[in-house]
C-alpha cells in the first residue's frame, strides 16, 4: 500500500506504530483495566440483567445468586432458561455472596461508591483519548492508509487463507509484518468504530441526566435496562477481543510486538529492526 | 510455549498468579489512599458541569403511561422506620405531623398533609433509577417543591435546601450522622418535576415508599429521592450538616451530583 499512497510522509521512513497510537494505546490499557474492573465492582451490587426500561425482579435474564442446597450455600449462574453452579466464581465466592470474585474487582472489596468513583473518572480518561486518536486518526489518514482494508482484502478467499494462518499460528514476516492483515484491520475497525462507541452510548444511556437531557440515550437501547445489559455484553466483547489481542502477540513474538508498541519499532524500509 | 518444561510452566503460572495478586493489592492500597480519592472524586465535577451544559434547567425526565406501571416497584434503604416518635404518627395516620420549612426564608412554615393537598400539584409517571443498577417506573403525586420555597421566600444567600428524614439508617452513627438526609442546589429544587410526593401510584404514600412524604428528583439517582422528609431547610452551605457532604450516602463516599 506504500507505493501507491501519496504520502508527505514518504520521503522520511516511517516507524511501524506512530507516537500518537502507542501512547493513546496504552492510556486505553489502563483505562479499560481500571474500568472493567471498576465495572464488576458496581455489577455485584446489583448482579441481575432485564431487557426494557424497568426491572422485572422475579426474572431477570441473567443473573448471578447464592442459595442455600442442603445445608450449605452455593453460587448460581442463571442464564436464560440456564442455571448452572458456579460456587467459587459467580455468585459465591470465599464465603461471600457476591456476583464476580474478588480477584475481578476494583476495589477487591465490596464498595460501590468506589467503584462509581474509579469508573466515571476513567470513563472520562477514556473518552477524552478516543476522542484524541479518532481526531489524530482522521487527520493523519490513518485510518485511510493503515486500517482500511483494501477490496482485495476482503475477498473471501484472502480471508479464508488468513483465517487458516492464524489458526496456525503463522504470521508475516519481513516487510509484509510491518502492515496489519486484513483480520487485524477488521477486528481493529470492529473495536474503535463499534464496540467501545457502544460501551460509551449504552453507558451514556443508564445516566438520569443524561436521559432526560437527551432521552434518545435509552430509547435506541430500548430502555434503560437494556442499555445496563448491552453495556455488560459489549464489555464481554472488549474483553474476548483482548484475550484474543494478547494471545496472538504471545503467538507471534512478544518481545518484540511489545518494544514496537513501546518505542515504535522500526523505521519502515529497514530490515535489521524486524520484528522476530 | 510448547516445549516449556512443566516446572517452568509452574513457574510461570504461579509468577502470572503473584502478579494478579500484587496489582490487586496495589489497586486497593491505591483505592485507600486520600490523595487518589480526592483525585478521583474531581470526575464528579466534570460530570456535572457537562451535565449541566447539555441539560436544559427546565428539560423534563422522560415520562411514561399508566401501563408501564412496575407492578414491583423495589422499596430500598430504610422500610420501616424504628423511632417510636415515627411509629406513634403511623398510628394516627399523620394527623399531627407538620411538613416545617425554614433555615434562609422569609416566612417559616408548619404544613399539615392537607395544607400541603391543597397546594399546587403535579402527577408523574417516571423511572426510578437505584444506585445499584435497578429501575422500577412509578405515578408520583405531589406538591411543587417551587411554589412550596416562594411560599416561604427564600433569602438571597441560601444556596442549597436540605431535606431532613426520620428514618436512622444507620444505627451505629453518633448522633445525627446516622440519619437520613440530602441535599439539592436551587437549580433541582426549583424544577418542575422536583416534588414532595404523598401519593404513589393513585395511593397514600405507603411506609416502605417513604409515608408521608418523599422527595421526588426525576433527573438524578434514587439516594437524592429522600423518604420520612420532616424538615426542609434553606442553608448557604451543608458542609456543618452531619458528615458535611450533603446526604447520608454522600457522606459515606457517594457523589452528591447523581445525574449518573
Amino acid at each position: 500500500m506504500d507505493e501507491t499512497t501519496p504520502d508527505a510522509a514518504a520521503d522520511r521512513p516511517r516507524r511501524r506504530h506512530s507516537l500518537p497510537v502507542r501512547l493513546t494505546h496504552w492510556v486505553n490499557v489502563a483505562a479499560l483495566f481500571v474500568l472493567l474492573g471498576s465495572g464488576l465492582q458496581i455489577f455485584n451490587a446489583h448482579p441481575a440483567l432485564y431487557w426494557g426500561h424497568t426491572s422485572t425482579f422475579a426474572e431477570p435474564w441473567a443473573a448471578m445468586t447464592a442459595e442455600p442446597v442442603g445445608d450449605r450455600l452455593a453460587g448460581f449462574t442463571q442464564v436464560g432458561p440456564l442455571k448452572i453452579e458456579t460456587t467459587g466464581l459467580f455468585g459465591l465466592s470465599d464465603g461471600e455472596r457476591r456476583g464476580f470474585p474478588a480477584w475481578a474487582t476494583l476495589p477487591s472489596y465490596r464498595s460501590l461508591a468506589d467503584g462509581r468513583r474509579w469508573h466515571f473518572f476513567f470513563a472520562w480518561v477514556l473518552v477524552a483519548n478516543g476522542l484524541v486518536y479518532l481526531a489524530w486518526g482522521l487527520a493523519s489518514g490513518h485510518f485511510r492508509r493503515d486500517l482500511a482494508p483494501a477490496r482485495a482484502e476482503l475477498s473471501p478467499r484472502r480471508l479464508r487463507v488468513e483465517i487458516v494462518a492464524h489458526a496456525r499460528l503463522r504470521f508475516p514476516k519481513g516487510a509484509a509484518a510491518h502492515g496489519y492483515n486484513s483480520l487485524q484491520k477488521l477486528a481493529y475497525l470492529g473495536v474503535i468504530f463499534v464496540l467501545l462507541p457502544l460501551m460509551v452510548l449504552s453507558g451514556l444511556g443508564m445516566s438520569p441526566g443524561v436521559n432526560a437531557a437527551w432521552p434518545w440515550t435509552f430509547e435506541i437501547f430500548g430502555g434503560r435496562q437494556s442499555a445496563r445489559t448491552l453495556h455488560f455484553l459489549t464489555a464481554g466483547l472488549i474483553v474476548a477481543f483482548v484475550i484474543v489481542h494478547l494471545a496472538m502477540v504471545l503467538a507471534s513474538g512478544p518481545i518484540g510486538q511489545v518494544r514496537a508498541m513501546i518505542t515504535g519499532g522500526a523505521r519502515r524500509g529497514t530490515l535489521e529492526g524486524d520484528q522476530p | 510455549m510448547s516445549r516449556t518444561a512443566p516446572h517452568r510452566r509452574g513457574l510461570l503460572s504461579g509468577l502470572g498468579a503473584s502478579l494478579l495478586g500484587l496489582t490487586l493489592a496495589g489497586c486497593d492500597q491505591l483505592n485507600r489512599n486520600p490523595a487518589v480519592k480526592a483525585g478521583l472524586a474531581r470526575a464528579e465535577g466534570l460530570t456535572q458541569a457537562a451535565q449541566r451544559l447539555i441539560l436544559p434547567r427546565t428539560a423534563l425526565a422522560r415520562e411514561f403511561e399508566a401501563r408501564d406501571i412496575s407492578p414491583d416497584f423495589r422499596a430500598n434503604g430504610t422500610r420501616r422506620p424504628g423511632e417510636p416518635a415515627y411509629q406513634a404518627m403511623v398510628e394516627t395516620g399523620f394527623a399531627h405531623w407538620r411538613l416545617q420549612i425554614d433555615g434562609l426564608v422569609e416566612q417559616p412554615l408548619a404544613l399539615s398533609l392537607d395544607d400541603l393537598r391543597a397546594r399546587p400539584a403535579r402527577t408523574q409517571i417516571t423511572r426510578h433509577d437505584c444506585v445499584e443498577g435497578w429501575s422500577s417506573i412509578g405515578q408520583w403525586t405531589g406538591a411543587r417543591l417551587s411554589a412550596l420555597l416562594d411560599e416561604a421566600g427564600l433569602k438571597p444567600e441560601a444556596r442549597y435546601i436540605v431535606f431532613h428524614c426520620a428514618d436512622r439508617l444507620d444505627p451505629h452513627a453518633a448522633g445525627d450522622r446516622g440519619l437520613y438526609y440530602e441535599s439539592l442546589d436551587l437549580v433541582d429544587a426549583f424544577h418542575e418535576q422536583t416534588i414532595l410526593a404523598y401519593e404513589m401510584n393513585g395511593q397514600v404514600l405507603p411506609v416502605a415508599h417513604g409515608a408521608p412524604l418523599r422527595l421526588r428528583v426525576e433527573r438524578q439517582l434514587g439516594y437524592k429521592h429522600a423518604k420520612y422528609v420532616m424538615r426542609i431547610e434553606a442553608v448557604e452551605s451543608f458542609a456543618q450538616i452531619a458528615g458535611g457532604q450533603g446526604g447520608f450516602w454522600e457522606d459515606r463516599g457517594y457523589e452528591w451530583y447523581a445525574g449518573i
